[in-house]
């Protein structure tokens, strides 16, 4: 079906949901963290996926070669992925000070804890 | 040579300072050497501000390589304006860092405190001089990942729960705007900022195009703060250290407004983004919503830099109506509230870090009687606030009369009665503040001194600037109605 022809845009929306899903729906820190993680990946896809051209080869100049893929995204993406682990580790040494801090790494404890110090405050 | 090469130095100069600050040992040094770096980058900008104005815009070829292939820098009278600002605020801010931070994070964490503080700079400095869309998306993320390092050092541990807050949400942000330009690039296959702005018209119905529109709002909206996706804004502005409430108030979000007016007008288009899409339509009441529940909101606080956190949200949706009114004049209110009121807000931290630093604290307790004995402090945050209330003869009032006329140019009169009621509020908000300065019963079991020179001082700089651009307006609108021009012409 032609809806079908380009499935790999599918797949990113999916996973991409998937990743978005977790973000709003855990009160979990860390899990936030992993849907966050999903998410950002589905984006890597997204690029990786524009990168490729049909009939194309790795880009590597060869002379049997007439066509090849784009190498720009991939380039962009590895851009990207150091980005995402950047924002991975920072996450998770938040979480780690956060629950020396707190005692706990679940979003409602923590605004229970909050509530609480702002009413008797 | 050097001038040659400003555009690059404006960028690269902060980046490599961060590294050495944390090489240079001590605090003192390492704030000695952000300080030179700051104000470098302040006359850097200057001089870029300087070159446009005599010779027209710079491009400017990273490692020579030419513009689709390589990255360019673009530096025109718009960006020029936002450099001089960033730039500006930062150098304001130096001065008062060193016994803010001194007072608030522990001394082994200093240098990198600076080092961080660096790297924001750098990020946000990336954001406005690069012509390249990717490059905008790398140079977001180093600026936010520092800002969340920044905030977290805050002393109260609610600190830690807004910085995380504000990763997860900056991150989705981050993560729209840069699925935003992968489709751009799938439609067009460039990324710099002018060939897109060549090439889009062509495309203007395709629905990539108009997806990657959408991604791109969005994104941007998350970034600046603009209700309803402004929730992180009013934790992360509260228990962040003095110093960067008071750099994020002035510079984050206006870098963030920038870019959205960039992508608006400079790469879509006025003819696409507001013409053919109703974005003007979702614009305009979101951004009305925010004026009045957030000044709403800032009479009821309790803590006097949250309150100011609400007030910056409400005049962010002053500066997105510029925006959604889409004329000349709008969008030079836009930019002048832009510039004006990261004088204001900047002003006024720093007077709180003061009263942060002598009293240990910023609620209306905390503060009660505080006009006698910190005198020089609360005359600059009464100036600061009177500009925030648009008094004439402040800053505030020309962006706000200019705002009032663009709206009705376009016949829209209730906006303009939003205008007035919203600077009423904020005469409230700000009166409750100047009550118990003035009025409320010290505490007189406690001394409290005027806090240190430096930090006074760069509080009344900023303050002085509200009035000096408020009395000589040439400069300031001049320029941003030069930018609005300039980006209405763009796309037609």
């Amino acid at each position: 079906m032609e809806i079908f022809s380009r499935y790999a845009y599918w797949v990113v929306v999916l996973v991409m949901m998937i990743g978005f899903y977790i973000v709003i729906d855990r009160g979990n820190l860390v899990k936030k963290l992993i849907g966050l993680n999903i998410f950002q990946t589905a984006v890597f896809l997204l690029y990786i996926s524009a990168g490729k051209i049909f009939g194309g080869t790795a880009p590597i100049i060869d002379d049997d070669a007439e066509l090849y893929s784009n190498p720009l995204p991939h380039v962009l993406i590895l851009t990207a992925i150091v980005v995402g682990v950047a924002t991975l580790a920072l996450g998770l040494a938040l979480v780690v000070r956060i629950k020396e801090a707190y005692g706990t790494v679940e979003e409602d404890e923590i605004q229970a804890i909050e509530n609480r110090e702002e009413n008797s405050a | 040579m050097i001038a040659a090469n400003l555009a690059a130095l404006q960028v690269a100069v902060p980046l490599i300072g961060a590294p050495l600050c944390t090489l240079v040992g001590r605090g003192a040094r390492a704030w000695a050497l952000s300080l030179i770096i700051t104000w470098a980058a302040f006359a850097m900008a200057i001089g870029l501000m300087v070159q446009v104005a005599s010779d027209g815009s710079i491009s400017y070829m990273m490692g020579d390589w030419p513009a689709p292939w390589g990255i360019e820098y673009r530096v025109d009278i718009f960006n020029a304006f936002v450099l001089l600002l960033v730039t500006g605020v930062a150098s304001a801010v130096m001065p008062f860092a060193y016994h803010s931070v001194k007072a608030e994070i522990s001394a082994d964490k200093h240098r990198l405190f600076y080092t961080a503080y660096l790297l924001t700079f750098a990020g946000l400095l990336g954001m406005t001089i690069t012509g390249d869309a990717f490059n905008a998306f790398v140079f977001m993320e180093i600026s936010s990942l520092s800002s969340y390092v920044l905030i977290s050092l805050g002393r109260d541990r609610r600190a830690l729960f807004a910085s995380y807050q504000y990763l997860v949400l900056g991150t989705i942000g981050a993560t729209f705007f840069v699925i935003a330009i992968g489709l751009l690039y799938i439609a067009t296959g460039t990324l710099n900022m002018a060939d897109l702005a060549e090439r889009l018209p062509a495309l203007s119905s395709n629905t990539v195009v108009i997806a990657a529109y959408a991604f791109l709002i969005v994104g941007l909206s998350l970034k600046l703060a603009l209700f309803p996706l402004h929730l992180w804004l009013p934790n992360a502005y509260t228990f962040a250290p003095s110093v960067v409430s008071a750099l994020l108030a002035g510079t984050a979000t206006k870098v963030g407004v920038y870019l959205l007016l960039r992508f608006m007008f400079g790469v879509f288009g006025v003819d696409f983004s507001i013409g053919e899409h109703p974005v003007a339509g979702l614009l305009m009441p979101l951004a009305m919503v925010a004026a009045v529940s957030c000044s709403l909101v800032a009479i009821t606080q309790v803590n006097v830099k949250r309150l100011l956190a609400y007030s910056s949200l409400a005049q962010i949706g002053y500066i997105v109506l510029g925006i959604s009114l889409a004329n000349e004049t709008g969008l030079t209110g836009a930019v002048v509230h832009l510039f004006n009121h990261a004088l204001m807000k900047g002003a006024m931290f720093i007077a709180l870090g003061c009263i942060m630093l002598r009293v240990g604290g910023t609620d209306f307790e905390h503060i009660k009687g505080l006009g006698k004995r910190m005198p020089l402090t609360m005359v600059a945050f009464v100036l600061a606030g009177l500009s925030l209330i648009g008094i004439p003869g402040t800053v505030g009032f020309v962006s706000k009369w200019y705002l009032v006329l663009a709206a009705l140019e376009r016949d829209l009169w209730p906006i303009a009665v939003i205008i007035m009621i919203t600077s009423l509020m904020a005469a409230v908000y700000i009166w409750r503040v100047l009550e118990a300065a003035y009025f409320g019963e010290p505490d007189t079991s406690i001394e409290i001194k005027e806090a240190p020179w430096p930090m006074v001082s760069a509080a009344w700089v900023l303050a002085a600037a509200c009035v000096l651009f408020g009395l000589a307006t040439d400069l300031t609108v001049g320029t941003a109605n030069e930018a609005a021009r300039m980006m209405l012409g763009a796309g037609s």
